[in-house]
């Protein structure tokens, strides 16, 4: 008797939110996630992905002059792999997705731009910094800054904060990121009269003592190392172990608590240049920031994702900004149509969390500082050091 | 003199070190090869495995504790592995065993994907072998110390094992004909189940000493390890233990040479032109019996 009971409770439980918001709930607009949640890129991809789905917690419908609109997450996974990209590309299209967030790491995002041009989607980069990702590909958005901005960017801090002459990069072979990112560092670095030395290692590498040893042996005075964090905890842990007392820099992906980990206990100097600030005190970050906590906190396997850790990582914010991008297309567009959204994406603007959000040349977010931030190796924390702009 | 040894020291310790613990993984590669003519391509995720249990272990007990627990189990998994995915296929044609075993390794490479999450972990500090020690000038960890003497000691162990018990002798027996060892009454199963905890301890050890040193642990962090202890096994003459630990040592301190030179970019190109030109030139190895034709 009492099963029976409860099967009716839970029946009903079932079917009454949907008699309650039948007759707000108009339809559905899929919005595709196209991240990495495998290959090396799968850590940072995930973290994205989770603060589009707190966006999504936060916001989970759009209105439209017709109505509510329940908005319809789809994951794709590209595997950080930038042959398999096209395909998870390819599924994101035939989902009907009205507009695409993502990638994590460039590589993936430049193979898939001709599948969703093709299609005629419009797709918002969220944290991938190669120009090549925008360039030549007009229905392909970005809410982050560019790689040449971020490569001089941590030029100039490198000769401000180290009065630095000599640097050592050291990149991995094949990932336009990484490379892409120390030739505009070295391109910088040079034009404040400083001296580089670059080396590129192959993906699966786990043994960095040859290359720190080098780094040593040519006199650098940093070395700026943008890899993937599954190489940057390699990186810093036999960096440490091997009384290289250089300082590290690196740019956005290693905004993460891979890096906090590694680095903590040790005597090395970690600093990174990134989009966001969980310190910042303005309002919108610091509400964002006590919501996500709170949201990971209360889900075990999302907090897993994270790494295991509540500290929000600055790709999380540009996932959750990204979310919030694409639900102010919607509402100007006014449509889920794929080709009412292209033709208004230009104009749309936004404030979020990262700052304020307004399209430029290619379709770039025009934003012109980044945080710099460096580990605190007492308590695995980030330390606050400077909004650095560019030497004019 | 000195300005050059102090330049280079740090590549050839990093090479000695990097070659043990491609031994310890080429053992298991070399002695399964030797006993099933199958290469076990699931051995460089149990590789992994081992440090994944380590991290959790040692998350909840002590490290007296862990350390064992975690060779215990990774000796469990390769005995499973062995009696759920090989055994079965023992009479099958060569080729669906090697599938069996990439199968495997993708099971094995996944299920850490999904347990873990993707993002690396750190592996937890072992007291004394963490600890940074200097030598002439270059700093290093005594776990790059350790490996080498350590390595050499197991294999040592080993091949007495090999040649002065009556396992070792079934083993001897085995991987000579297998149908004939049959016959005689060995216990065919026993054996190769013998070999698998043997292959599979020696993974354990050599996974503790690998992330001492490469601390960030992720499921594919053995993938390429396992790899270049593959190839090491092969320069070596596969199913010969001597010939996979001088294999192993040679590509590490190789490897190494090369990077010194500045040509980063194709260190891992050296070693796997190796394997290519050991295939072509002495398909047996430096130390692999040669093959002969029964008639």
């Amino acid at each position: 008797m009492m099963k029976k009971w409860i099967a009716l409770a839970m029946a009903l439980m079932l079917v009454l939110p949907l008699i309650a918001l039948g007759e707000q709930i108009k339809g559905e607009i899929t919005i595709g996630i196209y991240e990495p949640a495998s290959g090396p890129n799968g850590a940072g991809g995930k973290q994205e992905t989770l603060g589009i789905y707190y966006a999504n917690f936060v916001a989970p419908t759009v209105q439209l002059s017709d109505g509510v609109y329940k908005i319809n997450l789809v994951e794709v996974d590209n595997q950080s792999s930038n042959d398999k990209a096209p395909s998870a590309a390819q599924t994101l299209v035939s989902a009907g997705a009205s507009i695409v967030l993502g990638s994590y790491g460039s590589g993936v995002s430049i193979a898939a731009s001709g599948i969703f041009d093709d299609a005629g989607l419009v797709a918002i980069g969220l944290s991938c910094t190669n120009p090549q990702v925008t360039i030549g590909n007009p229905l392909y958005y970005r809410i982050c800054y560019l790689d040449p901005f971020q490569g001089t960017v941590l030029a100039n801090f490198a000769k401000d904060e180290f009065a630095a002459k000599k640097a050592y990069t050291l990149a991995q072979l094949g990932n336009d990121y990484d490379v892409g990112l120390a030739y505009y560092f070295t391109e910088a670095f040079k034009g404040l009269g400083g001296d580089v030395t670059g080396e590129t290692f192959p993906l699966g590498t786990s043994d960095f003592t040859a290359y720190l040893t080098s780094a040593v042996n040519a006199g650098a005075e940093v070395i700026f190392s943008p890899t993937s964090t599954e190489f940057a905890s390699q990186i810093i842990t036999q960096a440490a172990a091997n009384g290289v007392k250089v300082p590290i820099l690196a740019g956005d992906t290693w905004d993460s608590s891979v890096i906090l980990d590694a680095a903590k206990g040790t005597d090395l100097s970690v600093s990174v240049s990134t989009f966001f600030d969980e310190g910042d005190t303005s309002s919108a970050a610091a509400e964002f920031v006590t919501g996500f906590k709170a949201w990971l906190n209360a889900n075990p396997d999302k907090l897993a994702n994270n790494g295991g850790n509540d500290i929000v990582a600055a790709v999380s914010a540009l996932g959750y900004d990204g979310y919030m991008v694409a639900l102010e297309a919607l509402k100007k567009a006014d449509s889920a149509d794929r080709e009412d959204i292209a033709e208004i994406m230009a104009d749309v603007t936004y404030t979020g969390v990262t700052g304020a959000i307004v399209f430029g040349e290619n379709g770039d977010a025009m934003r012109d500082q980044a945080f710099i931030k460096k580990t605190n190796n007492a308590d695995g924390s980030w330390i606050f050091v400077k909004v650095q702009s560019i030497a004019k | 003199m000195s300005d050059f040894i102090r330049a280079n020291l740090p590549y050839l310790l990093a090479g000695i070190s990097v070659g043990g613990q491609y031994a310890l993984i080429a053992i298991g590669y070399t002695m399964v090869y030797g006993i099933l003519r199958l290469i076990n391509f699931a051995h460089g995720d149990i590789f992994t495995v081992a440090a994944f249990v380590m991290v959790y272990m040692n998350a909840t007990m002590p490290l007296y504790i862990s350390l064992p627990l975690t060779a215990a189990v990774t000796v469990a998994l390769g005995f499973a592995v062995e009696r759920v995915a090989y055994k079965p296929l023992r009479t099958a044609p060569r080729m669906s065993i090697m599938i069996s075993a990439i199968g495997v390794s993708y099971l094995l490479q996944n299920l850490m994907w999904y347990i873990t999450g993707g993002l690396a972990k750190q592996y937890p500090t072992i007291p004394w072998i963490s600890s940074s020690v200097t030598i002439y000038t270059a700093t290093t960890k005594m776990v790059t110390l350790v490996t080498p003497v350590l390595t050499l000691l197991l294999v040592i162990l080993l091949v007495q094992l090999i040649n002065h018990t009556k396992i070792g002798m079934a083993m001897r027996a085995v991987s000579k004909d297998f149908e004939t060892s049959k016959l005689m009454g060995i216990r065919i199963n026993q054996v190769i189940s013998v070999t698998f905890i043997i292959g599979s301890f020696l993974a354990a050890v050599g996974s503790m000493l690998y992330f001492s040193n490469y601390t960030a642990v992720t499921p594919v962090s053995g993938a390429m390890p396992g790899l270049k202890a593959f190839v090491a096994a092969v320069f070596g003459g596969i199913g010969s233990i001597p010939g996979a630990v001088i294999g192993a040592f040679i590509i590490g301190i190789c490897e190494n040479i090369i990077k010194a030179l500045g040509l980063t970019t194709f260190s891992d190109a050296f070693t796997f032109a190796l394997l290519i030109i050991i295939l072509i030139f002495k398909p047996s190895g430096l130390f692999g019996e040669a093959i002969y034709e029964k008639v």
